[in-house]
């Protein structure tokens, strides 16, 4: 929903949020659902709501617990039967400056007030401790936003007894154990609170009328935040920036100003301008965003263009270039056909209102930010908060590289012409074992992010993944990928639960990157070869339909399993007798 | 603005909060009336009002309406 990207109008949002949440609902949409417990430090129904609208605008499907009036601390500590029982997948903690119970004054000596910062701290990391203990599931913390007023004048921030001086240092400690704790998220109000301004964001009316702990208005600022880090940590970030290129990378057109009219560069104000925005581009890909082109553009110009001597983005920044005269709209499908990516994981930036508004209209899913003014490119990618980090896996980080790697295997494809011939060619080694911890974070972000190889589409946190492993009733396999070209990373994740001498498979997909290769065949031999190890007699596979997994809807048929079950919503349940089992043996060489 | 016209604009505002959009409110509408007006929606309503009539309530005021004949009055007042 429009209404809902970066800049959004939030006065609307707070007077229409009841037709607008009913507009969503009825989008048709595909819904996943998450339990999420907001705990508050101060009042958080606004927050609830606002929050609704952001997750069901990025396909999440939102149910809530809600702790008592600032009883945030005590529902995490001493557990509540209500909490309990809902069973969080996510739990948010909405706390601010006004929840620190000591502050130092004048009279405080440098040891009292370290030992003040100690005792805040651990208030608030035994909490997230016994919540981790307790739940396992990620924990979001806002960060501490500053108060509106300083006591100590400018020194407030650097005298060790300013109240914002042991804000920063308190937040400093919260970003410490952010770093070593797996699943712990920090939403960053402080930077929040600055870019909307301050004096408006900490109007002290809100905190004394109703105990909010922000003006009204800065409310979805504050949920869009919290909803850009849960889509993110359920694998609904973007995938790939497609740029148009005149007046959008650069300013005029290449084809009419030529190489030297354009403006990118140190030289006028306009290039510079331009530049920044290239540069920004380029460091996206630093932390996984595939980049492409989608312009209206002789090839040749676009190129050149792409190749200005002050320019920094380059033609080899790109995984795909499509520079033509054929619509966008069928530019951005065949990009997303020749990448095996959603469409829908895909951010169109363009000068253009005509080229954004046919995008929009083609109903492709794709996010079209409005780029009006050039100084403001750069914000409005950023701020909407596609490419969300929040985790950088080694994945996220060699991701350009293995695109790349897949376009040559095509190109091998095409000269060999020999399906068999090219797999033999392409010297594959697996490696297949069970789940490894090093590995955990990019088997849980993989059932996250697979929509389309995906037979359960069971959507699993880090902690989730941990005790499968470590249950003795759960079988599990990762598979990683090797080739000539280089390495695939881990493509495939297998699960299943022991029951008696039944394995049932929980979790079944494949990164759509390395389909048709044989992975699955020597995913299967080496399930079946472990579960006869293990006893097992029948591995019983489940089929469930979302609106993207229909490839895989006879996956179990083909691979030798026995349709056994089936129901109204085509949910199907497979057998396959593993003592009968005849291995596929593909080619790949299989590394235990 | 005659009173008249603020009660349109204002009839305006509690059908976009309330999601209502055959509501109408009078000189003696209050809490009571509108099913979901309490104390939650009545902060979403005051800001909603606020913005539409480009005007602030002061904290006093806020708790000294007892309708809405009372608040058009405040607005009238401030406009």
């Amino acid at each position: 929903m429009e209404q809902l990207q970066y800049p959004f109008e939030s006065k609307t949002l707070l007077r229409k949020k009841i037709k607008l949440k009913k507009e969503l609902l009825s989008s048709g949409n595909s819904w996943v659902e998450k339990r999420i417990a907001v705990l508050g430090g101060s009042t958080t129904n606004e927050i609830v709501d606002q929050l609704e609208l952001f997750l069901l605008h990025y396909g999440i499907k939102p149910v809530f617990y809600q702790s008592e009036y600032a009883q945030y601390w005590q529902d995490a500590m001493f557990g509540n039967e209500q909490l309990d029982t809902f069973k969080p997948d996510i739990i948010y903690i909405h706390t601010n400056w006004r929840n620190i119970t000591n502050f130092p004054t004048t009279a405080n000596t440098v040891a009292e007030v370290d030992a003040m910062l100690e005792a805040e701290f651990s208030h608030f990391s035994v909490m997230w401790d016994k919540l981790e203990e307790r739940f396992g599931c990620p924990v979001i913390q806002d960060n501490f936003d500053r108060p509106g007023w300083r006591l100590l004048g400018n020194s407030d921030i650097s005298d060790y007894r300013g109240k914002t001086n042991f804000i920063s240092r308190l937040n400093q400690k919260l970003y410490q154990y952010s770093q070593t704790h797996n699943g712990f998220y920090v939403n960053d109000v402080d930077y929040l609170a600055a870019s909307f301004g301050l004096d408006a964001w900490s109007n002290p009316l809100f905190w004394h009328m109703y105990k909010y702990s922000l003006c009204l208005e800065g409310v979805p600022y504050l949920t869009k935040s919290v909803a850009d880090i849960i889509k993110s940590i359920y694998g609904k970030n973007k995938k790939v920036l497609v740029c148009d290129l005149d007046n959008t990378l650069w300013g005029g057109v290449v084809g009419d100003d030529g190489v030297e009219g354009i403006q990118v560069g140190p030289e006028v104000p306009m290039g510079q301008i331009y530049s920044e925005f290239q540069k920004y581009i380029k460091e996206l890909k630093s932390i996984g965003v595939l980049l492409a082109v989608n312009s209206k553009n002789d090839e040749e110009n676009a190129i050149a263009g792409l190749n200005h001597p002050d320019g920094i983005l380059r033609p080899d920044d790109f995984i795909v270039i499509k520079a033509n005269w054929e619509n966008k709209d069928r530019n951005m499908r065949e990009i997303a056909s020749e990448l095996n990516l959603g469409i829908d994981s895909f951010v169109f930036a363009d000068d253009n209102p005509t080229e954004r508004e046919i995008m929009i209209q083609s109903g492709f899913g794709v996010a079209v930010p409005v780029m009006d003014k050039v100084e403001n490119y750069l914000r409005v990618i950023d701020r909407n908060g596609f490419f969300e980090v929040t985790s950088l896996s080694a994945d996220d980080l060699s991701r350009e590289k293995m695109y790349k790697a897949n376009a040559q295997r095509t190109q091998l494809e095409q000269s060999l012409g020999n399906y068999e011939d090219f797999l033999k060619s392409l010297n594959m080694k697996a490696t297949i074992r069970c789940f490894e911890p090093i590995y955990y974070q990019r088997i849980a972000q993989l059932t996250n992010k697979s929509n389309q190889f995906n037979l359960t589409t069971l959507r699993c946190s880090e902690g989730d993944i941990t005790r499968m492993q470590e249950s003795p009733n759960y079988l599990c396999l990762y598979g990683k990928l090797e080739d000539k070209f280089g390495d695939n990373g881990v493509v495939s994740v297998v699960s299943g639960e022991i029951i008696g001498q039944e394995l049932h498979m929980r979790l079944w997909l494949m990164s759509c990157r390395v389909l048709k290769r044989g992975v699955e065949d020597a995913m299967l031999d080496t399930l079946v070869a472990d579960a006869k190890e293990a006893g097992i007699q029948s591995i019983i596979g489940y089929y469930y339909p979302t609106a993207k997994n229909h490839m895989v809807e006879e996956f179990y048929g083909r691979m030798g399993f026995e349709k056994i079950a089936s129901d109204e919503e085509k949910n199907t349940t497979w057998k396959l007798d593993v003592n009968t089992y005849e291995s596929k043996n593909p080619k790949i060489e299989i590394n235990r | 603005m005659s009173r008249e016209e603020i009660f349109e604009r204002l009839n305006l505002v509690f059908r976009d909060v309330f999601d209502d959009d055959s509501l109408t409110v009078g000189e003696s509408t209050t809490a009571e009336d509108i099913d979901d007006w309490d104390s939650l929606h009545h902060i979403s309503l005051l800001a909603a009002i606020e913005d539409e009539f480009d005007i602030e309530f002061s904290m006093g005021q806020t708790v000294k309406m007892k309708n809405v004949g009372e608040m058009v009055d405040y607005i009238a007042g401030e406009l």
